[in-house]
């Protein structure tokens, strides 16, 4: 078939790169950039580990600590390395309602992941449409959205987040739409920041001059070249929302006190600080700590990956 | 091209006829006539070549044709016959249904053109599902036999490979393949060889005229290289600041140009034989295509210019298949 141009093969024949068995893929690529970093490969191994330990909660600790039967209030506040009434040792103490602190601090960790986690992906996807709609379609449609992200960004999230609590009142999906409602105006700012860029390339009108649709051509053409930004800033916001949710429930108004995330459990603590009960209150605010560094130092490594621009 | 052949050329309906077609830009500064009266046609099977300076207006004029003007720029009046419509007048939908399919187009940087992120069957695939409906897999085989046609050696491994896997002259044939897809009435090719070395142009040129000639589709050239074209196209037109001045057999336009601009152009092609010579150069800039003078738009610069150049050419067919837009054409080195 090949009736023309064979005498091109000497220029199209490249010698193999690499290893013969793994083609050059993009993911590829990236994880053998990402895992470079010896302070983000243990970050990543951090935070599957909190993953982990968060999914695999019920099969590892010795108390559901939301199940009032097998929680004993006379073993309250006992200090970490107690034997309890039940048998077993309270390694970490037991909080104010004699709650073993392990097995409250993993099932708090379960919800503050999340409530973080679907927070942020129902921010991205609503952000990132809004981001490029705006981009594509220009105009009037443009300014108002943007002008709408501006004015959700000029308030603090903190604010609007217990104005909503306020007016929803408490529960999961209320805090799930409160911390939507402060985010998706990140996504929806860089998604058309980029977008906007990635349409003023070639690539954007040959896909116009072969007749594509306009859906086509945001979402398949367009959308995996946003990715990149929009994953870097959906990790560094997934980290703001799980801090943003411990905050308020720290602050007493975000989830029911029988079933308490991490946020809560420092809340609960906070009042034996100055009695010397200190361990209530710290090691929550421990894995508190660890989760949201976890992920913010895997966001910051990406966002190095991931930008052609700081590429060594 | 033989003479039988060339005779077929003539007589058969064009593909494509363009009709004073005029594309004004209307900016802060003042209109932009862009293009400004511009008339061409090109039949089944043949290769149009369009040329003239930056700025002359024949970019704008390829994208008229595909109805991508950008908002600022509006088609002001012409006719585009095409399929037995007239595009000027289609709405946008069926426009759209007509990029890709009946009409395609490429673009002069290969490297830009083609989505970095999406692997090379994805976007062929892509652009054959935009158009028919049929299963993934039957469009991923017609995407391999596109790509044996340019000359591609292992069309399925390619077809595997991200654009940045590829070479230049690669990434060039798989942006033909996919514009010739779909078996396109026409394609509109807008320097696509500019970006690539010498020794590949050529076998781009080769395939391009080939495939054009197999499949009887016709080919628009733009380019503001002489030499490219004469080598490629069965006709030339050489656009000046908006309008034609000149359109006949590439052979006879390269070899006795009519108009004075052409001349210029030509002679300012560097040659082997004129080694050591300074090059003929045109003298003067292309006008501001903002406030244009009555008269011959070439006229300032024009060696000929003479009393008459003041009022607007016509354009004229002194010679049997030749068009000029010129008071003063050479006609002196012509042949009769």
């Amino acid at each position: 078939m090949s009736v023309v141009g064979t005498h091109g093969e000497a220029e199209i024949e490249r010698p193999p790169t690499g290893t013969a068995a793994a083609p050059e893929t993009p993911l590829r690529r990236l994880m053998a950039d990402y895992f470079e970093s010896r302070l983000a490969t243990a970050a990543f191994v951090l935070l599957v580990t909190i993953i982990a330990l968060a999914l695999l909660a019920p099969l590892i600790v010795p108390q559901n600590p939301y199940n009032l039967a097998e929680v004993d209030v006379l073993d309250s506040r006992l200090p970490p390395g107690t034997k309890g009434m039940a048998g077993y040792t309270y390694w970490l103490g037991t909080d104010g309602a004699g709650r073993d602190l392990v097995s409250a601090m993993l099932y708090g960790l379960r919800i503050s992941l999340a409530v973080g986690v679907v927070s942020c992906l129902i921010a991205t996807v609503i952000g990132a449409a809004v981001g490029l709609i705006a981009a594509y379609v220009g105009g009037r449609t443009e300014s108002l959205l943007m002008r709408l992200v501006d004015l959700q960004l000029s308030f603090p999230a903190i604010l609007i987040a217990l104005i909503l609590i306020a007016i929803l009142g408490k529960g999961v999906d209320k805090i799930i739409i409160a911390l939507v409602t402060v985010q998706w105006a990140y996504y929806a700012r860089t998604v058309r920041g980029t977008a906007l860029a990635e349409m003023s390339k070639d690539y954007v009108e040959a896909a116009r001059c072969l007749g594509l649709s306009h859906a086509r051509i945001l979402f398949r053409q367009i959308l995996p070249n946003v990715l990149p930004p929009l994953i870097v800033v959906a990790t560094v916001q997934a980290a703001h929302a799980i801090a943003l949710e411990a905050t308020l429930s720290f602050l007493g108004v975000g989830l029911p006190r029988t079933e308490p995330s991490l946020g809560l459990l420092i809340s609960n603590g906070f009042e034996y600080m100055l009695s010397g009960k200190y361990w209530i209150s710290f090691f929550p605010g421990v894995v508190l700590l660890a989760t949201i560094m976890a992920i913010n130092l895997v966001g910051d490594q990406l966002r190095d990956v991931l930008n052609p621009r700081l590429k060594r | 091209m033989t003479a039988a052949v060339e005779a077929e050329v003539v007589n058969r309906a064009p593909t494509l006829e363009v009709v004073d077609l005029k594309t004004h830009f209307f900016t802060k500064a003042g209109v932009v006539r862009a293009v400004d009266g511009v008339s061409l046609r090109v039949a089944p099977g043949e290769v149009l070549g369009l040329v003239g300076e930056s700025g002359c207006g024949k970019s704008v004029t390829g994208y008229s044709i595909l109805g991508l003007i950008d908002p600022s720029g509006r088609i002001v009046s012409g006719r585009i016959a095409f399929a037995g419509r007239d595009l000027v007048r289609l709405p946008e939908d069926e426009l759209r249904a007509l990029r890709g399919s009946r009409i395609a187009m490429i673009f002069q940087d290969p490297m830009m053109t083609l989505n970095p992120v999406l692997r090379v069957d994805t976007q062929m695939v892509e652009a054959i599902l935009a158009h028919r409906r049929m299963p993934h897999g039957e469009a991923w085989a017609l995407a391999r036999d596109a790509l044996a046609q340019v000359g591609i050696p292992s069309p399925e491994r390619r077809l595997k490979s991200y654009p940045h896997e590829l070479s230049g002259g690669m990434r060039q044939r798989v942006a033909i393949a996919t514009a010739f897809i779909n078996k396109p009435d026409l394609v509109i090719a807008d320097e696509p060889t500019t970006a690539l070395d010498v020794t590949i142009q050529a076998q781009i040129l080769h395939e391009a005229q080939e495939l054009c000639r197999r499949t009887g589709t016709a080919m628009i050239w733009i380019s503001h290289d002489l030499a490219v074209v004469s080598s490629l196209a069965d006709r030339i037109a050489v656009m000046y600041a908006g309008v034609i001045v000149e359109e006949g057999r590439a052979s006879d336009v390269i070899g006795a140009p009519l108009h004075p601009y052409t001349r210029g152009l030509l002679g300012s092609v560097p040659s082997a034989n004129a080694r050591g010579t300074r090059l003929a150069q045109i003298p003067g800039m292309t006008p501001s295509l903002i406030n244009l003078a009555p008269g011959c738009r070439f006229r300032a610069r024009c060696p000929r210019a003479d009393a008459e150049c003041t009022s607007e050419p016509a354009i004229s067919e002194p010679l049997a298949h030749r068009q000029v837009r010129c008071w003063r054409p050479h006609l002196e080195g012509a042949m009769p």
